[in-house]
């Protein structure tokens, strides 16, 4: 064959390229330059009504402003709760639903299914159905806990002590059968010989599931840990339907306030920070669990 | 079922059964509210099956009202469709590349990708709503679906399934003549039903059920999907609760009916995505 420009190395690269070419430009596009754009307007005070030419460098002045704002602080605690309520108790359950679910039931896929159908379902519909359940005075849930003898039930989306907890309520209430379905991937993944062997060796229900499962389920448990983490980072969509962050910013979090500076006061630079702070946050959470994770498995 | 029934196992599925229909409450007491007349809703001890039926009226309402839900589920579908058109080819071609093309800096490219994931989309927010004015796009659902097209996770999910494909396919087609396109179009597509299917569904039902991209690229209420269109009922109808849960009865129906023809696919793919490790 007479060698041409196109020989087959050169052939080769040139499709691999072309193929992968819509996502990598994509990407730059819509990911890897927008995280450097907020970058820069992070250091910058830009009012987008203003036009381009408004734009303004002010150094570490966002920064420092968002260490001193009140509504961000509280949207930074209000995070963190958020978090620690929704992760660490909620994986422990899911585990506990799958594992009972994958060894102990008849009709599995019934099981799957109904505990999956929140997870399906618009989070906004659903937002509007517990809103109403919800109802401080007429909801069917304050109706049941006045039934219990709650003298005073609390008015959850419309208290400032109980809008977090009720958003926290529907949050986990959607999310938690994707957990047991991940649970329940992870467990069908175990070998039943490692069962058998650990039974032969004496182990009851119990050993088994602290020496065999536990142990196995480590990769899945290591990735809903993480992937849980970040998505309760960026939790928004309930809050922005139902509660505005309110009442009296009870329940905001970064994301809502991202949305607020950003997208109706129009503060590019400020909003830029804050998206900044929250990127940092989930780099290090990111890192913390993988470091953890690794050491775990060298011990 | 072959087998004796045991007993302890039967005990359990009658509670897990009792827990799921309490799990369930939620959605079944919507679908009542939207049955009734609104001074019907509230009545307690809840009362399941309504004394008046007014499920008609409300769906009227919220279908052929001032402004018909119509109008919200055609933007739905033509956004849904296009997006997940879209991502599917895009995602499928660079999985391809990334598993059975061996071309120069495919490793380094791989792994920035899959880095690139931890950015989360709410951090590059405003320099995207800042490029799509910049772009003309702002208000339209053009912008929409460029946004939500692109997806790393369902590259990833792609490239491990097509990695499985036995290579003797692929030779077979190149020393017939066909090119990568030929070979992309008329082997790897064909054997990978079972992929593009799963990530077909998961993406249609995150892109129909996606709130804040719309809320923010979006203002033209003739524009609205779904999601958007229950905000709107939240304010127009803020005093009619059983309006309000016949709107979300239409929002969530046909995905559900979607979900329980496709439950395999859809459990298939979400369970694929946690079991990478």
């Amino acid at each position: 064959m007479k060698k041409t420009f196109w020989n087959r190395k050169r052939r080769e690269n040139a499709a691999g390229w072309l193929f992968i070419g819509p996502e990598v430009f994509g990407m730059l596009l819509l990911s890897v330059f927008p995280l450097g754009f907020s970058l820069a307007l992070s250091f910058a005070d830009w009012n987008l009504v203003g036009g381009v030419s408004s734009i303004r460098f002010v150094g570490w002045d966002n920064f420092i402003g968002l260490w001193e704002d009140d509504r961000f602080l509280k949207a930074l605690r209000n995070n963190v709760l958020f978090t620690a309520a929704t992760v660490p108790g909620v994986i422990v359950i899911a585990l506990a639903m799958a594992a009972v679910i994958h060894a102990r039931l008849y009709f599995q896929s019934y099981f799957k299914i109904a505990f999956f159908v929140p997870y399906i379902c618009s989070t906004v519909a659903i937002a509007a159905v517990w809103s109403a359940l919800f109802h401080p005075s007429k909801g069917p849930v304050n109706q049941i806990l006045i039934q219990l003898g709650v003298t005073d039930p609390p008015k959850w989306l419309v208290d400032t002590s109980y809008a977090l907890v009720a958003v926290m309520i529907i949050y986990v209430w959607q999310l938690i059968g994707y957990k047991i379905i991940i649970f329940i991937a992870g467990l069908s993944n175990i070998p039943n010989e490692l069962y058998e062997a650990a039974s032969i060796d004496g182990a009851g229900t119990m050993g088994q599931f602290w020496h065999v499962t536990l142990p196995l389920l480590g990769p899945t448990t290591f990735f809903l840990t993480i992937t849980s983490i970040i998505s309760s980072f960026k939790v928004f969509d309930i809050i922005k339907f139902l509660t505005n962050g309110g009442p009296n910013d009870a329940s905001t979090v970064i994301v809502y306030q991202i949305y607020e500076e950003g997208f109706q006061r129009f503060n590019m630079g400020y909003a830029s920070a804050m998206s900044w702070v929250l990127f940092l946050m989930i780099v290090l959470v990111t890192s913390v669990t993988w470091i953890v994770q690794n050491r775990k498995v060298h011990d | 079922m072959s087998g004796k029934w045991e007993w302890s196992k039967v005990a359990a599925t009658a509670v897990f059964g009792l827990i799921s229909v309490c799990f369930l409450i939620p959605l079944l007491w919507m679908v009542s509210a939207a049955s009734k007349i609104e001074s019907e809703v509230w009545t307690f001890p809840i009362r399941w099956i309504p004394k008046t039926w007014n499920f008609m009226n409300n769906f009227q309402e919220v279908w052929l009202g001032k402004v018909p839900f119509t109008i919200f589920y055609a933007n739905s579908i033509k956004i849904a469709v296009m997006t997940t058109a879209a991502t599917i080819l895009f995602s499928s071609m660079a999985g391809y590349a990334f598993a059975k093309i061996r071309f120069a800096g495919r490793h380094a490219v791989f792994g920035l990708l899959l880095s690139l994931m931890m950015i989360p989309e709410q951090a590059t927010l405003v320099p995207r709503y800042i490029l799509i004015r910049w772009l003309g796009l702002y208000d339209t659902h053009e912008a929409l679906v460029l946004l939500m097209m692109f997806s790393i996770y369902f590259t990833f999910l792609f490239r491990q399934f097509i990695a499985g494909i036995h290579n003797d396919y692929l030779e077979a087609a190149q020393i017939d003549g066909a090119g990568y396109f030929r070979t992309y179009w008329q082997i790897v597509v064909p054997l990978s039903k079972p992929i593009f299917a799963t990530v077909a569904i998961i993406k249609f039902i995150w892109t129909w059920n996606d709130y804040q991209t719309p809320l923010i690229f979006l203002v033209s209420r003739q524009l609205f999907p779904i999601p958007l269109g229950i905000q709107y009922f939240k304010e127009e109808f803020a005093t009619s609760i059983a309006v309000m849960m016949m709107a979300s009865l239409s929002a969530i129906v046909p995905l559900l009916a979607l979900f329980l023809v496709l439950q395999r696919h859809v459990i298939r793919g979400i369970s694929l995505g946690g079991v990478k490790g």
